[in-house]
């Protein structure tokens, strides 16, 4: 049996592992993945507490991240497709015209 | 007959349509519209105060009528209507109000026909004549000071009416500025009489007064309050300095507010609150000598001055000087009378002069006048007949009302009597003097004018109505005041009986009875005397007055320099009040304290900003990593606080 914390601990590398990426990278899909990557990060803790416990909720809550994170991949997609067609860059510093 | 005691609210209220009429329309009106609508909302008030007269004839009781509004200001134990009342003080000076306010209005149309801004002046004018009669109307002092102030401020508008004149700007500004000293002491007067009496009413303080024996320092403040009030109104020591040059308005204005009714406010109010002042007996003592000190040294200024217009500005504060005299030995009927000739002459005169200065193109200066009798006639003829008024010659107004004026003077119970009666007497003669001058200096000898440069023509007919209707009041003015001694029976005095009690009457016993005669024997000599001197100096032998001059120069710079008054009040009152206002007020409190004060929040807040403003970049991944930190700080606190 594998001990919660070694989960918890790899959920928190992969949590934080998304923060960085967000803040650092650019480019609007990494930023995009790096947020898929932290609800991933919380989805293994929440299986990992669903396990622990034998408590069927943890798996069910993670459905619903799921069906919520699909729901936004589609439409984060559709956007970065139409943010490229409008600006040729996915480079998130210069889509900046409503700053200021 | 009966009156309807509503149309009091008539008498002011119409000027005031007038006004509100002429003030906003005016602009786009034509000519005589304006006209039209300045006489007219001035006669109606002259007709209901006609009315007024007949039903007082035909009451026979002594008149006193009052309407009053819903309360004005109340508040627990003490409240101001607006409320007029009418006795035969108020009468009379509605009459001089209207009558002569009226003629002075028809004037105006003719003298100020080619001027700018004619639909303006008789605004202004019409504004006067509305706060001049809620001034006499009003029955406390609350609403007598509304007039008081409204009368200030029409005053102030017209004598600076030629406002693109530097000199008639500032004569406003001081005319206005001066006046406020007055007012403040009135101000400070009002609070005494609430503080003491609870209430502002004229009929509750003075029936207050009365009731008790009430004598005492708190009195004598509220009346000597008062007395500073009327200086500044009135023109009298030591607020006199703004009359003469409030002769930079228009003539028509000096003859109605600067001669003829808005000087005489002062008097009025203290005839009005005679009650008040008849138990003061210290505060009487220096109406009196303010009065005759005031009479002298306006009528020696007068002698030296060689601008028309300022001749009779300064006759007008010596004879306000003659009333306040009156009023400061109890002769309050005598004072009301020789304003009421006042009114009649001293319009005349200012009318007159104002024909004479029209005649001239402009010209005021008497050294370049001279031998205008034959050329404009009419107007030579009137301001004759306001001339021998004034210098008090028989059977003339002021002959009656000065006479009776010096009279009681020389009765008065008080040691002073026969000083102030001598320096009565000896302003009658420089009075007739300097009148005389006027009218030598003005209509005999050689034309000192180019001939060809000036084109000497007598006034239309609608300026010389009303200096025919003045001169004809001036002669007839005084003959309802003729006294016991002369056959008379002096009615004015007995008219004015139920507002001035009786009792303060001096009696007309036998012997002062006797005296009369003689007294007035000596002023006509006096006014005789003047006439001669005159004549001397400017017709029989020109050259006199010059070598005269030269021969006591230092006396007659004195007089030339208006004894340096308005020197000595700019150095000593206005220039140190410049330097308080620019270094102390202006310079430390304002700069330093106000604007410091206000640099400091200003620049608290700025300089705070500039740190936290940093928090908002803009940066949508500074907001996150801000977030994140935020997160886990309260995970953190969370986990090490348990």
């Amino acid at each position: 049996m594998v001990p919660i914390a070694y989960y918890l601990i790899l959920a928190a590398i992969l949590f934080c592992i998304g923060i960085a990426a967000f803040l650092i990278k650019r480019n609007v899909i990494t930023i995009f993945m790096s947020i898929e990557l932290m609800l991933n990060a919380v989805n293994l803790t929440f299986v990992a507490f669903a396990h622990m416990w034998h408590q069927v909720s943890g798996q069910i809550f993670v459905f619903f991240v799921m069906v919520v994170a699909a729901a936004e991949a589609a439409v984060g997609l559709a956007i970065i497709i139409a943010l490229f067609r409008a600006r040729q860059t996915l480079n998130v510093d210069n889509v900046n015209l409503m700053k200021n | 007959m009966q009156f309807n005691t509503n149309l009091l609210w008539l008498i002011p209220t119409l000027p005031f349509a007038g006004f509100l009429l002429n003030g906003t329309l005016g602009r786009k009106l034509p000519r005589a519209a304006v006209t039209a609508i300045a006489l007219l909302f001035t006669l109606a008030p002259a007709v209901i105060v006609a009315q007024l007269w007949l039903f007082m004839k035909s009451a026979g009781a002594p008149l006193s009528l009052s309407v009053a509004s819903r309360p004005w200001i109340a508040v627990t134990g003490f409240q101001v209507n607006f409320a007029f009342a009418v006795d035969h003080l108020t009468l009379i000076m509605l009459g001089v109000v209207t009558g002569v306010g009226f003629l002075i209005h028809i004037y105006s149309a003719g003298y100020m026909a080619h001027e700018e801004g004619y639909w303006r002046f008789f605004a202004y004018l019409n504004l006067f004549m509305f706060f001049m009669l809620v001034l006499v109307l009003s029955s406390s002092f609350l609403l007598l000071f509304v007039g008081w102030e409204g009368v200030g401020l029409a005053s102030y508008l017209l004598i600076g009416f030629y406002f693109t004149k530097d000199s008639a700007a500032n004569a406003g500004k001081k005319a206005f500025i001066v006046n406020r000293i007055g007012d403040f002491g009135f101000l400070l007067a009002m609070f005494l009489i609430i503080a003491h009496f609870g209430s502002l009413n004229f009929a509750d303080v003075f029936t207050k007064v009365s009731a008790t024996p009430m004598t005492g320092g708190f009195l004598t403040a509220i009346c000597l309050l008062l007395v500073l009030g009327a200086t500044g109104k009135s023109a009298q020591i030591p607020l006199y300095i703004w009359l003469p040059d409030a002769m930079e308005g228009p003539t028509p204005v000096s003859a109605l507010i600067h001669a003829a009714t808005m000087v005489t406010a002062g008097i009025y109010m203290v005839a009005r609150c005679h009650t008040l002042f008849d138990r003061s007996p210290y505060a009487l003592g220096v109406i009196a000598i303010i009065g005759a000190a005031t009479a002298l040294m306006a009528a020696t200024i007068g002698m030296v001055q060689h601008d028309i217009k300022r001749v009779l500005a300064y006759s007008t504060v010596s004879q306000l000087g003659y009333m306040f005299m009156a009023c400061g030995v109890g002769a309050y009927s005598a004072g009301i009378f020789h304003l009421m000739t006042h009114a009649f002459f001293k319009a005349l005169l200012f009318l007159a002069a104002g024909s004479v200065i029209h005649a001239l193109s402009g010209e005021q200066d008497m050294r370049v006048m001279g031998g205008l009798r034959k050329r404009i006639p009419v107007t030579f003829w009137t301001m004759t007949m306001g001339v021998f008024a004034i210098a008090g010659l028989p059977p003339l107004a002021a002959f009656f009302s000065k006479d009776e004026i010096l009279y009681q003077t020389f009765l008065w119970d008080n040691p002073l009597a026969k000083l102030l009666w001598a320096v009565g007497m000896f302003t009658a003669f420089l009075t007739s003097f300097y009148m005389f001058r006027l009218w030598f200096k003005t209509f005999f000898g050689a034309p000192r004018f180019d001939e060809h440069e000036v084109h000497v023509h007598e006034s239309p007919a609608v300026m010389t109505i009303p200096l025919i209707l003045l001169a004809i009041l001036s002669i007839v003015g005084g003959w309802v005041g003729v006294p016991l001694a002369f056959g008379g029976h002096n009615e004015f005095e007995h008219f004015l009986d139920p507002v001035f009690n009786p009792t303060t009457h001096i009696v007309e016993h036998v012997a002062t009875r006797n005296a009369e005669p003689i007294l007035a024997a000596a002023s006509v000599l006096t006014a005789l005397l003047g006439l001669y001197f005159a004549w001397l100096f400017y017709y029989k032998k020109p050259g006199t007055a010059a070598t005269l001059a030269e021969r006591i120069k230092p006396v007659y710079n004195l007089l030339d320099h208006k004894y340096w008054v308005d020197e000595i009040y700019g150095r000593f009152i206005v220039a140190p009040l410049f330097i308080v206002s620019r270094y102390v007020l202006g310079g430390l409190i304002d700069t330093g304290i106000v604007q410091g004060s206000a640099a400091v929040a200003t620049g608290t807040t700025r300089g705070a900003g500039s740190i936290v403003r940093r928090m908002q970049s803009g940066n949508i991944r500074s907001y996150a990593g801000w977030l994140a930190f935020g997160a886990a700080a309260v995970i953190a606190i969370v986990l090490f606080t348990h």
